[in-house]
């Protein structure tokens, strides 16, 4: 690398604003982690608590670099024929019929050509001509098998399918892994990855996520809205919020022309199905608990 | 040393001294327990290139992002790069020193180095200080060994705090990797499917009598379900809390695994267990069992077990893992009564007794005696090795 300190340091804060005109506010250290990904052509795993951002940090990096998104959503269960590829059977027994019905030979080549191969995710990422974001969701749900087998895909970057031969990557896309952490990932992909831990955002950055998405809100609303949010996460909740109930919780309070939190406690308190999501923290939070809140709030 | 030659051709543009500063900060973090290997060694130089060695917030969050792998690691990362990077090199100096096995650099001799100066010096006053000690030698040899003896100490000896809480975590994490290796082991018994002929024919219809959906037969496969009954009385006061570090990875591995801690009465800790946060669950099993006093009364625990949960929990694939010392004041009747009905509905009874890895043990308890000939496997749970000997035997069950 023959980038001078400076242009290096104008390539994050690019990068960062970037983002944030993507709607998305990152930190630098983010910013800067994305960058050197980029660079190693490394996957980034992403953990986290749910609700915090990281999937869209992978929408958000597709934005700015304008390039399309691939999303792989994982679930138990979730195999190569989804991930991957799949032969249009349909398809290639109509071609069949028809080729019979003109009495043409019909070859195998022809049958098991690109022109019935349906392609999914993975298989998609790495047959663009420009690099794409590649975002695997939740790795955490897809079980061990899928793994091993995404593991392989992401250290060599290319497909066999038997019947095509060998597909390798014409661009090496920007993976994205995200993991909530329900199940231990295996050391192996841990190590191949970056890494990169993602935490609830403090009050300042909390309060420009709600000034970027909202911009319509009022000033003191907002604040006394993220205040609230941060004193919640500091209680006992079963399900603490996230980024996303923040969001919602102003998006509802500005519906209904609240312009102050401690104009109407029972309004608000109604308005608290957008944050508190089990029946424990609702019972957890009274209206007693909410004033104090909002009181400290100011 | 491989890693040499490396350095020499690709990085070159770092500088010497620099080269082997970060290669330094690797290992240093690698002897805090990190999962690295040689291949971050090189990536780190790497990362130090793109991330331009000067900018020391960048080089920062660049090494943190590579050599860390975990949440709980990412959280130790930052003091231990500011120990290393941003101490006066007086102090660095002591900290390598006082890493066990004091760790030495890769190739001191060939580079000449005002860093290598230093590192001899520490070298030297090392060997003075431990003699003629073999074992503070090698860097890896020693890190090895004191992993060993870290597997092979009896929990009930681990006094520092730090030191059991890095044990708690490392039981907890071998609960849950016992589901993946489980898993392999019963995927490799499915091989050899065969065709289902009469659904693969049926399924034709729809394609004009052309089989093209295969159906075939599987075996079905399925995971035992694991039920943890927990002794945690105090007896038992030195094992119990890593037991149910223990129970709480096997419960968040395995989905239809159920616990259950006893003493005088005997609770379902399930849910408590679920709980991500690690001190709301000692909170919450606090209340569970908050007022128990007295003796162990297993025979009466395992018969609310049977009146209460036995029917809806147990079935043919259940195995019964019990951790106790069988030091009981009930009656062993009533107990041999209740095992018996445990073993009628489970698939098979495990019991841990810690107390059997000590010398001279004897399970000479009448609890014990009662229990003997009704169990599939009697096995000591008193240290990492026996918890980790514990997954190929339950494959074999």
């Amino acid at each position: 690398m023959s980038e001078t300190p400076h242009t290096e340091n104008k390539l994050v804060s690019n990068l960062q604003r970037d983002l944030f005109e993507a709607e998305y506010v990152a930190d630098q250290s983010l910013s800067s982690t994305l960058l050197l990904m980029t660079k190693l052509q490394r996957p980034l795993l992403v953990e986290g608590d749910a609700g915090v951002g990281k999937t869209e940090i992978a929408k958000a990096l597709s934005k700015s670099f304008d390039c399309p998104l691939i999303r792989l959503q994982c679930y138990e269960g979730l195999d190569v024929n989804s991930a991957v590829y799949e032969w249009n059977y349909q398809h290639q027994l109509l071609s069949i019929k028809i080729q019979e019905a003109r009495d043409l030979p019909t070859s195998e080549k022809h049958i098991f050509s690109e022109e019935f191969l349906l392609k999914r995710p993975l298989l998609e990422a790495i047959s663009l001509p420009r690099s794409p974001v590649l975002l695997i969701d939740e790795i955490d749900r897809a079980d061990e098998a899928f793994e091993a087998f995404l593991l392989e895909v992401l250290s060599d970057f290319q497909i066999s399918i038997p019947e095509l031969g060998t597909i390798t990557a014409s661009s090496i896309p920007h993976v994205i892994l995200t993991s909530n952490g329900t199940r231990e990932l295996s050391d192996a992909l841990r190590r191949r990855c970056l890494y990169y831990y993602v935490d609830y955002p403090d009050f300042d950055k909390e309060l420009r996520i709600v000034r970027k998405r909202l911009p319509d809100i009022n000033r003191q609303l907002s604040s006394q809205i993220v205040e609230c949010i941060q004193s919640f996460r500091k209680l006992d909740l079963r399900k603490k919020p996230g980024i996303g109930e923040t969001l919602d919780w102003a998006a509802a309070l500005i519906q209904l022309n609240v312009e102050n939190l401690s104009s109407d406690p029972e309004l608000i308190m109604d308005t608290l199905v957008c944050v508190l999501k089990t029946r424990d923290d609702r019972n957890l939070v009274t209206k007693d608990v909410l004033e104090q809140l909002v009181m400290k709030a100011g | 040393m491989h890693l040499v030659n490396h350095k020499d051709t690709r990085h070159e543009e770092l500088g010497n001294t620099l080269v082997s500063r970060i290669l330094e900060f690797v290992r240093f973090v690698r002897e805090n327990d990190f999962q690295i290997g040689v291949r971050e060694e090189l990536d780190a130089l790497t990362v130090a290139k793109h991330c331009n060695i000067t900018d020391q917030k960048r080089l920062h969050w660049g090494l943190r992002s590579l050599l860390c792998s975990n949440s709980e690691e990412w959280k130790r990362f930052d003091n231990l790069f500011k120990i290393y990077w941003l101490q006066p090199v007086k102090r660095t100096s002591h900290i390598q020193g006082s890493i066990p096995g004091g760790k030495l650099p890769f190739d001191a001799a060939t580079e000449n180095s005002v860093d290598n100066q230093e590192i001899k010096e520490i070298n030297s006053t090392q060997q003075d200080e431990q003699g003629d000690d073999p074992v503070g030698q090698g860097g890896t040899r020693s890190g090895a060994s004191q992993h060993e003896s870290q597997l092979k100490t009896d929990f009930r000896f681990l006094t520092d705090t730090q030191q059991m809480q890095r044990m708690e975590e490392m039981v907890e994490r071998l609960a849950r990797r016992m589901r993946r290796r489980l898993l392999r082991r019963y995927r490799n018994l499915q091989r050899g499917q065969r065709i289902d002929l009469r659904r693969t024919i049926r399924n034709s219809l729809s394609h004009g009598g052309i089989p093209l959906e295969l159906v075939f037969k599987r075996r079905l496969r399925r995971l035992p379900k694991l039920v943890l009954l927990l002794d945690v009385s105090r007896s038992m006061s030195f094992y119990s809390y890593l037991f149910l570090r223990f129970a709480r990875g096997i419960v968040g591995a395995f989905k239809d695994a159920d616990a259950f801690i006893f003493h005088t009465h005997l609770v379902q800790v399930t849910d408590a267990l679920h709980e991500r946060n690690i001190n709301i669950v000692t909170k919450r099993l606090a209340v569970l069992s908050a007022g128990w006093a007295g003796g162990t009364r297993i025979g009466e625990c395992l018969q609310s077990f049977n009146q209460h949960y036995a029917k809806r929990i147990l079935n043919s694939q259940s195995i019964v893992m019990i951790f106790s010392d069988g030091l009981d004041t009930g009656t062993p009747e009533l107990f041999s009564e209740q095992l018996a009905l445990i073993k009628r509905r489970a698939k098979k009874i495990v019991w841990l007794n810690p107390l059997l890895g000590r010398d001279g043990y004897e399970p000479t308890a009448q609890c014990m005696q009662a229990a003997l000939p009704m169990l599939d496997l009697f096995a000591s749970a008193h240290n990492v090795e026996s918890l980790l000997a514990l997954e190929p035997q339950l494959a074999k069950l």
